[in-house]
């Protein structure tokens, strides 16, 4: 493999070895591929399959996406962005992170939920004001009271009137885990 | 000798800058439009029961009655970000439209970038850029936690950036809210000034020059540039902007400022300036009950 610096391998290079798929180059960004079909880096997610995750785990409307590009860097670590770069690009950041693929099942980033979570109309827990501080200090709780999917859920609560997202829950065992990562955990009122 | 005595002779009202130069700052958040509303921000601090009053000059910008920003609800989700009053002013200057490239030199750690992509609806790019790779952790983090998905985050020394990487070759806008000697922030780190030497103010403002001249340089003509300190030294100020107004094609131009302050100075230790820095803006501590600093506006002309 050539040096990664000069960038002259991995995605850009494609098509001269036909159905050969390319290897992730974990420290640059790369745009993902519209579909699957389009695809020419092994692994990597494309943006329909990451809208169809969202659509279909949280209903959040494939329109909320529109205009943002979706992006690759770190195995399985997909960024979104509000606008367009060239790809692929050797930069430490390009918009903000929104799902981690490449395990069995996909887990959408505090950030995102945060960002995007008030457009979901499925898999959203609301939590009492007791549950709602539990989970921002980053603590797991029983929560029988759930009788949906298992997995991850957006955890939400009620703030200034309207229904806000917390972060994100793993559903499992009658038990609401909480993943709010470490630096965002805080010890919050009961409201 | 306390280095800001150098600065006697450019307020009128010594007293009140010394004074002030010795009262800790309020603690400032200002409220993130990517998340929330101030309407809701307050509303939120009310069922919180955090005291705060508005500033009456930007209703974005909120003075707690006491502790810090970091645990509140409506901080935890992002809506508020603790930022000092007065360094609002320069992302304010610049102006900052939906949709426009914009470069941020000195971004780390990104009260003002974030503040930039609030502005512009978090659309069209800004590019964070910083040497420094601690400092640029805490830009992402920031970023992340105010859900910014506008910003594009790059290392490089500002004295030579290069846009070779993006789909574009010039910003409509840029800004530098450049390194200083931070002579302005003694309210918020009483011992910023233990290590002030005059050499170290002649070495940063050799920086400040640099870079201040690539973003001219990397800015559309008619674009315009913020430069902007957190120092009252006019070696790293109207020193930097006269630089800069000799050689690069650009001009000072007025800009609406909301906070009081005071004309730069056109005369410095013997030295003479473009009186056009007279249309830049010092803020001294006592004239707003903030930090001290520096802000000028130029359009890029060629």
């Amino acid at each position: 493999m050539s040096d990664p610096e000069t960038g002259d391998t991995g995605e850009n290079s494609e098509g001269d070895n036909e159905g050969d798929l390319q290897d992730n180059v974990g420290q640059r960004f790369g745009r993902l591929p519209a579909t699957a079909d389009d695809r020419e880096v092994k692994g990597r997610a494309s943006r329909e399959e990451v809208v169809d995750f969202f659509a279909e785990r949280f209903g959040i409307e494939a329109s909320v996406f529109e205009g943002f590009t979706f992006w690759e860097k770190g195995k399985g670590k997909i960024w979104i962005f509000a606008d367009e770069m060239p790809s692929p690009i050797r930069i430490e950041g390009l918009g903000m992170t929104v799902l981690r693929t490449r395990q069995e099942h996909w887990k959408p980033t505090h950030s995102a939920v945060e960002r995007f979570g008030r457009h979901a109309t499925k898999n959203v827990v609301d939590l009492t004001p007791e549950q709602a501080a539990t989970f921002a200090r980053g603590e797991d709780q029983d929560f029988p009271e759930w009788d949906g999917d298992w997995g991850y859920l957006i955890a939400a609560h009620e703030l200034a009137g309207e229904r806000e997202p917390i972060g994100v829950g793993l559903y499992v065992y009658d038990e609401l885990r909480s993943t709010v990562p470490k630096g965002n955990q805080e010890a919050l009122s009961v409201l | 000798m306390n280095p800001l005595e150098r600065y006697a002779s450019l307020v009128e009202d010594r007293e009140a800058f010394f004074d002030a130069c010795e009262r800790p700052l309020p603690s400032v958040v200002r409220v993130n439009t990517i998340r929330s509303t101030p309407d809701r921000a307050r509303q939120a601090l009310d069922e919180e029961g955090v005291g705060y009053e508005e500033a009456d000059w930007n209703p974005q910008l909120l003075r707690l009655d006491e502790r810090g920003p970091g645990t509140s609800w409506p901080y935890f989700h992002g809506w508020l970000h603790g930022q000092e009053e007065v360094s609002a002013l320069p992302a304010i200057a610049l102006d900052p439209q939906p949709g426009e490239k914009v470069w941020d030199s000195c971004a780390a750690p990104g009260s003002k970038t974030t503040q930039l992509s609030a502005m512009m609806d978090d659309c069209g790019v800004v590019v964070g850029n910083d040497n420094n790779l601690g400092r640029l952790s805490a830009l992402r983090h920031n970023a992340e936690r105010l859900g910014v998905t506008n910003l594009v985050v790059t290392k490089q020394d500002g004295r030579n950036f290069s846009l070779k990487p993006f789909g574009f070759d010039e910003f409509d806008r840029a800004i530098v809210d450049a390194p200083c000697s931070c002579e302005g922030t003694i309210r918020k780190n009483p011992d910023t000034l233990d290590q002030w030497t005059l050499d170290h103010v002649h070495s940063v403002a050799a920086i400040q020059k640099g870079i201040l001249s690539r973003a001219i340089q990397a800015t559309k003509p008619g674009g315009t540039v913020v430069y902007s300190t957190c120092t009252f030294a006019p070696e790293e100020n109207e020193a930097v902007v006269d630089h800069a107004l000799e050689t690069e094609d650009c001009e000072v131009v007025e800009f609406d400022n909301p906070l009081e302050s005071r004309p730069g100075v056109a005369e410095w230790e013997g030295d003479e300036y473009d009186p056009s820095v007279e249309k830049t803006h010092r803020i001294y501590p006592h004239l707003n009950d903030t930090g001290g600093f520096y802000c000028a506006k130029l359009e890029v002309t060629a």
